[in-house]
């Protein structure tokens, strides 16, 4: 069987930015910062790509959940080669608010939809740091999960993930349908071209709702501080390597 | 208040995060149970039985929970969560507690929280965004809460005075949808890098994996783990399981030496919280001498050679 692929995008705040806490402890300073493609969800859209150029895939659908400007995103993923797009509008006061079990239910939803046998999604989103979406989105369709993959193999029914793991790394049979997450080594994710974000800008994005879905945005969970991490102050210049393996010996480090 | 902390195993071992696991348990308050499931036990469980603050473990020892595998696993959480409605869920932040805790959460239909530092009260826990740029406080209203937590954050549980009952867990029959195949571990005789109490990272000044040589056979004269940083790692140098930072491992030793690392903030997430930081580094701006109690600013392959000799 050929697979058809979901992928998740996820705009965030470029992984270049300095982040800013807001003054009020309430989040962190969004406004007028440079957002990009959260960086493993460019490697899921580079594995599903591939998956297609090697005829293992029909048809990559990408998909982002957010505001309207979700939709940039979900541009470069076209312009990266997926065929179409869905945006699952979220507006930006609910969206603050939604969760990776929220946005995993969405997934699962539209999975059914296009009829999915395969979802590939970044391991986690470096605004949140969650690392949970894949995870869930596995159990609400109660499909098998191969997280932190750094190398896929399909062969019919069944998706050889390897992945990677605190000692090293695991091999692992899964049975299709599946859920995947992307490690950094899975790929090196290509440039969108200058044609082919000409290209994008005909390709079709669906608008939907997470009420379409039926998926409640709530989550359980309330925020309630986001603060400056604690300062270390900074040490001492030592002048050459004797002095620094004294200071060590020292503070009995050594 | 009580809580179930999923016990991990590596080799039929208990692995240190499970005990950092335990104290964040004992934080939260009320009685703390363990659940070890694989295909062997023994041995983990007897090395919990004594655990300060562990009342009650239940082991669950079948083939079936070969690799430890979450399509596995999460139907025998559930049925133990069924018979003892736990307060909080727990396990320790690593690859086996994040790929497994969500599918268990996602089951139950509550929000987990994910890579805890620190427990405000038992429905309120800090944790790090933004590759630990942004500390988080968050408050769950979820009947059970499910969690996983930064080993590093909290104390490990002596492995003395305590004293649990064992009980069988309930059959359930593992999952068709996965089969675990093989493991590649990297072979070392130095210490874990999560565990070691020191660490010796290079970063991309390096220039290539040979040269790592030299920190390795520091140390071991240290009796310290290799790490690298993100660059070194993307660059080929070394596997990815050395990597430290936001996307590797987080460490918190009481010496860190880092090696070649400009200090980029993915790396300075994955160490910041140790207790002394050392830098090496040609370049005098290198941001990583900002959180270093001791700065050098001399070439790494003239420093790392002579802090060999100064240690014989």
């Amino acid at each position: 069987t050929m697979a058809r692929v979901l992928v998740g995008v996820k705009r965030v705040i470029d992984y270049a930015v300095k982040i800013r806490v807001k003054p009020d402890k309430s989040g962190v300073v969004t406004e007028g910062v440079k957002h990009s493609m959260n960086p493993f969800d460019e490697i899921a859209v580079e594995e599903a790509i591939r998956l297609k150029e090697k005829k293992f895939a029909t048809e990559v659908i990408a998909v982002t959940c957010g505001p309207t400007q979700s939709q940039e995103t979900l541009r470069t993923a076209l312009a990266m080669g997926a065929d179409r797009g869905i945006h699952v509008e979220i507006p930006a006061d609910d969206y603050v608010k939604t969760g990776p079990l929220q946005i995993s239910k969405i997934f699962a939803k539209l999975a059914e939809q296009e009829k999915a046998n395969l979802i590939i999604l970044g391991k986690q989103a470096i605004d949140g740091d969650n690392n949970q979406t894949a995870q869930m989105t596995a159990a609400v369709l109660d499909w098998a999960q191969g997280t932190f993959a750094s190398e896929l193999k399909l062969e019919g029914e069944k998706l050889t993930v390897v992945r990677e793991v605190d000692g090293g790394l695991e091999t692992i049979d899964l049975k299709m349908p599946a859920v995947v997450s992307a490690d950094l080594r899975l790929n090196e994710p290509r440039y969108a071209t200058l044609p082919n974000i000409m290209k994008a800008k005909k390709k079709k994005v669906a608008k939907l709702t997470a009420k379409d879905l039926g998926v409640d945005l709530a989550s359980s969970i309330e925020i309630l501080e986001v603060a400056d991490p604690p300062q270390r102050l900074a040490g001492i210049k030592v002048e050459n390597t004797e002095e620094l393996v004294g200071k060590l010996k020292e503070a009995g480090l050594v | 208040q009580s809580t179930l902390v999923v016990a991990e195993q590596s080799d039929g071992a208990l692995t240190p995060i499970t005990l950092n696991a335990v104290t964040a348990a004992c934080k939260i308050g009320g009685d703390v149970s363990c659940l070890v499931a694989g295909a062997s036990c023994s041995k983990a469980v007897e090395q919990l039985k004594s655990v300060a603050g562990v009342s009650k473990i239940i082991v669950a020892e079948d083939a079936s929970y070969k690799g430890y595998m979450p399509e596995s696993l999460t139907p025998l959480i559930l049925q133990i969560q069924s018979q003892n409605n736990y307060s909080h869920i727990l396990a320790g932040a690593s690859a086996f507690g994040k790929n497994l805790l969500p599918r268990v959460a996602a089951k139950l239909d509550v929000d987990p929280i994910s890579d805890i530092i620190d427990i405000k009260s038992p429905d309120t826990f800090v944790r790090t965004i933004y590759a630990g740029n942004a500390i988080q406080t968050v408050k769950t209203s979820s009947s059970v809460k499910v969690v996983t937590v930064r080993g590093t954050s909290f104390e490990a549980a002596a492995e003395t005075g305590g004293s649990s009952s064992v009980d069988d867990a309930p059959k359930v029959e593992g999952s068709p949808l996965s089969a675990w195949v093989s493991q590649e571990l990297s072979k070392s005789d130095r210490p874990e890098l999560t565990a070691a109490r020191i660490v010796i990272s290079g970063g991309r000044g390096m220039k290539n994996g040979e040269n790592f040589d030299m920190l390795y056979k520091l140390a071991d004269k240290m009796n310290a783990a290799v790490g690298a940083s993100r660059a070194a790692v993307d660059a080929g140098y070394v596997p990815n399981d050395m990597q430290v930072g936001q996307t590797g491992k987080i460490v918190a030793p009481e010496l860190y030496i880092a090696v070649g690392i400009s200090g980029a903030i993915q790396h300075l997430a994955g160490m910041k919280d140790s207790k002394t930081i050392v830098a090496i580094n040609k370049d005098p701006e290198a941001p990583i001498f900002q959180v270093s109690d001791y700065g050098l600013v001399e070439d790494l392959f003239k420093a790392i050679p002579q802090m060999d000799d100064l240690l014989k």
